[in-house]
């Protein structure tokens, strides 16, 4: 794979980075939130890192610093992948706003901050994209169970069916 | 069964207004056009040519709710689209059908989550659950016939 | 943005807060407040100058539940708000509460028409982070059913955008070969649609003996399909007046906004995941990628019906490549033994029970695998937290990403131009909203 850390150096300016770390031939540079937007800033210009592949977030609960913001860089003209990854703690969970650097981070972090309730400061337009709008909660966190409905099974069949909502007429 | 016998061979059949009604809606029902997830690809494989749903009279699909009378619901209600796919069903003249198409239509499916409705008899009556992930485009046709059936033994004061 | 110097006085506003002009909310909910809604269209559309128009989500040209909120002046679209989310499955979630090889039936519902490429990208994912072999048959079955899969997603798409611009034919004769590539996936999977054929470590099983006369049959008689399509559109003038020049997207926008696949191939940008970072031994195989220069709907057009053409012929040069041999990974850590194996072996039953109750174990750590399903790049993140569950799987959906720029594109178009700039880029919002 490209990827691999032996084709590729990365000359990052002092103190946008915080440690590298390599998993399965896959670079991810540990940042955090104060220097996230310029660390972008510079792959972008600088390391021709022109697509933003992806932006998601991974709850590691019930750690303390439990929200990892992932961001997958591309660069079409070097071919490598990159990943930045900045950790957030659940009391403080807001991060600058990658939409001037990447305009496509625009929908990707209303889709955080629907699931995650990740507040994206200085975003044009934070709004919840996939849930409905009165949705209260944030259904990926890690500490809302899966399950809605209890398994039905024979024991149990009457009272599950006697729980389900009904239509009006 | 009645008259025609005792008088002979005149041409006539007589019938009550009931089984007259149902025949005849059975066989122009109009679906709406109308598809959520994956089991809307297998309805439009449906009417392709292999299947051919126009068989039964029911080729003619309408988009807008106030021309249909049949509604197939096919694929996963999500919480977000089930208040929408209410007003649509509201929005259907008397007499209105409607088959819960696939396991997710019908129950909820693999997704016993936080965005998929639990089966869409929980906010629509439904009158035919077709089972399948998705259901292969004879089973939706069979599930057709079953309601052309269903709709051949109604009552006429069901619709008032 | 409504500046304070152009404020228009509440009463003006077309969007009254008022009971009697705003559609009762019991019944549709609003998405979008009104305060929200001023941020988002023109200042023009406050003073009654333009109009909004609610499209969707339940619109025949849609391609399923997207909403559309437009703003209009007259037929010209001022503003294209897309309000996505109607679909929304919360299958990220469900695959956190499954073993890895469970999880596998939940990818194929996000691209319904292509699930075996996310099948593929899944089980990507899991075989980097587990760190499995696929021996050499699976892969090269893999990319005949990679191409097949191709080509009935474009399939779908080429029908319904056809049908959508108004040519009724071509969708009769595309939904009548995509009964050819179904065909195969019955006999392979034993399902026409939803395969899960594809696992970690290989496939499921081997494939028919019927297999390769299916996919002969679909290399002699598509072809002349493809001429067909092509003769029905290519040179039509009525297709060329609805199609060229319509939804341009130059290539650094397209790259900016993020697009892959042939939008972004139609805009002259050369970027294949096949060709750059190649999976499955793709670059073993000669094809070339179709490439559009204008960034319009007709040239995204073009570039797919090219890639029926290399489609065959990589499935072409596979069939050449197959030879006997098994078809998934010997570690019996990650696949199940061959059934006849329990029947002797002490082992292999334990095999057998612990893969299917409790399934393997993956190692902690986050990895990224992509695959170029038909609408661009299908990326998965998987992130597991050594235990048999994903702490989490995360859809990069080409989709979701080709449909965000739609409101730029959008902008100065002519409404019924709109419906074409929507099929162009084939969305599909099972992958949009997951």
């Amino acid at each position: 794979m490209s990827t691999s850390p032996s084709t590729f150096q990365l000359d990052i300016p002092e103190g946008l980075v915080a440690s590298t770390t390599l998993f399965r031939d896959e670079v991810t540079l540990h940042t955090d939130k104060a220097s996230v937007l310029a660390l972008l800033t510079h792959l972008k210009e600088v390391q021709k890192f022109e697509m933003l592949t992806d932006e998601t977030c991974i709850d590691y609960y019930p750690k303390e610093l439990r929200f990892g913001i992932l961001y997958q860089l591309y660069s079409l003209s070097r071919n490598i992948r990159v990943r930045i990854k900045v950790m957030l703690s659940e009391y403080d969970a807001t991060l600058p706003s990658a939409c001037s650097v990447y305009v496509n981070a625009n929908w990707l972090e209303r889709e955080i901050y629907d699931l995650f309730g990740i507040v994206f400061e200085a975003h044009p337009d934070l709004r919840r994209i996939l849930m409905p709008a009165d949705w209260v909660g944030h259904p990926l966190r890690r500490d809302i169970p899966v399950q809605v409905e209890e398994n039905a099974f024979t024991f149990n069949r009457e009272r599950v069916d006697a729980d389900k909502p009904r239509p009006t007429e | 069964m009645g008259l025609e016998q005792k008088l002979g061979d005149m041409g006539i059949v007589t019938t009550s207004v009931e089984k007259a009604v149902g025949w005849a809606r059975s066989n122009a029902i109009w679906p709406m056009l109308f598809g959520l997830a994956c089991c809307a690809i297998e309805m439009m494989s449906t009417q392709s040519p292999r299947y051919d749903m126009s068989r039964f009279g029911m080729e003619l699909m309408r988009a807008s709710p106030r021309q249909a009378d049949l509604m197939i619901v096919a694929g996963r209600v999500s919480r977000k689209m089930a208040p929408v796919l209410r007003n649509l069903y509201d929005q259907m003249p008397d007499p209105k059908w409607v088959i819960a198409m696939g396991d997710c239509a019908s129950c909820g499916g693999v997704f016993n989550n936080y965005a998929v409705v639990q089966g869409v008899d929980e906010i629509i009556p439904v009158d035919v659950y077709v089972a399948g992930c998705p259901p292969r485009p004879e089973t939706l046709i069979d599930g057709i016939l079953k309601l052309q059936e269903k709709i051949k033994g109604e009552k006429l004061s069901k619709w008032q | 943005m409504v500046s304070e110097s152009t404020k228009i006085p509440e009463q003006q506003l077309v969007i009254e807060d008022s009971p009697q002009n705003t559609v009762s909310t019991q019944d549709v909910q609003l998405d979008i407040s009104v305060e929200q809604l001023k941020r988002l269209v023109s200042p023009r559309a406050l003073t009654g100058e333009t109009m909004l128009l609610n499209m969707g989500p339940q619109h025949p040209s849609t391609h399923g539940v997207l909403r559309l909120l437009l703003e209009l002046d007259g037929e010209t679209v001022v503003n294209c708000i897309p309000d996505i989310g109607f679909l929304h499955t919360g299958i990220e979630k469900t695959a956190e509460s499954k073993s890895y090889i469970k999880a596998i039936p939940l990818t194929d519902r996000t691209d319904y028409l292509a699930p075996m490429s996310n099948n593929l990208a899944f089980c990507g994912a899991v075989e980097k982070l587990v760190g499995v072999e696929v021996p050499q048959r699976a892969q090269v079955l893999r990319v005949i059913l990679m191409e097949l899969t191709r080509m009935n997603s474009h399939l779908v798409w080429l029908g319904t955008h056809a049908l959508d611009i108004g040519a009724m034919s071509v969708f009769l004769y595309c939904m009548r070969e995509r009964e050819m590539i179904l065909d195969i996936y019955e006999a392979v999977s034993g399902a026409r649609m939803m395969s899960s054929y594809i696992r970690p470590g290989g496939l499921w099983r081997d494939v028919p003996a019927s297999f390769e006369s299916l996919v002969k049959r679909i290399l002699d008689v598509f072809p002349g399909r493809v001429l067909d399509y092509e003769k029905l559109l290519k040179d039509n003038p009525m297709w060329k007046e609805r199609t060229v020049g319509v939804g341009v997207i130059s290539g650094p926008d397209a790259i900016a906004w993020g697009m892959t696949g042939p939008c972004l191939r139609g805009s002259g940008v050369n970027y294949d995941v096949r060709k750059a970072q190649p999976y499955s031994g793709y670059e073993q195989y000669d094809f070339s990628v179709p490439l559009g220069s204008a960034g319009d709907v007709y040239d995204r057009y073009r570039c797919r019906l090219e890639e029926f053409n290399q489609s065959l012929s990589i499935i072409r040069q596979a069939l050449t490549r197959l030879a006997p041999g098994p078809v998934i990974t010997d570690d019996r850590k990650v696949a199940p033994p061959p059934k006849h194996e329990i029947a002797y072996s002490m082992e292999s039953l334990i095999h057998h029970f612990k893969l299917w109750t409790e399934g393997f174990k993956a190692p902690e750590g986050e990895v990224y695998f992509a695959v170029e399903s038909g609408k661009g790049e299908y990326g998965v993140l998987l992130s597991g937290d050594g235990s048999p569950k994903p702490r989490r799987v995360h859809f990069r959906a080409p989709s979701f990403n080709n449909l965000q720029p739609l409101g730029p594109m959008a902008k100065g178009a002519l409404l019924a131009d709109l419906v074409a700039i929507i099929g162009s880029i084939d969305i599909v919002l099972g992958d949009v909203d997951r």
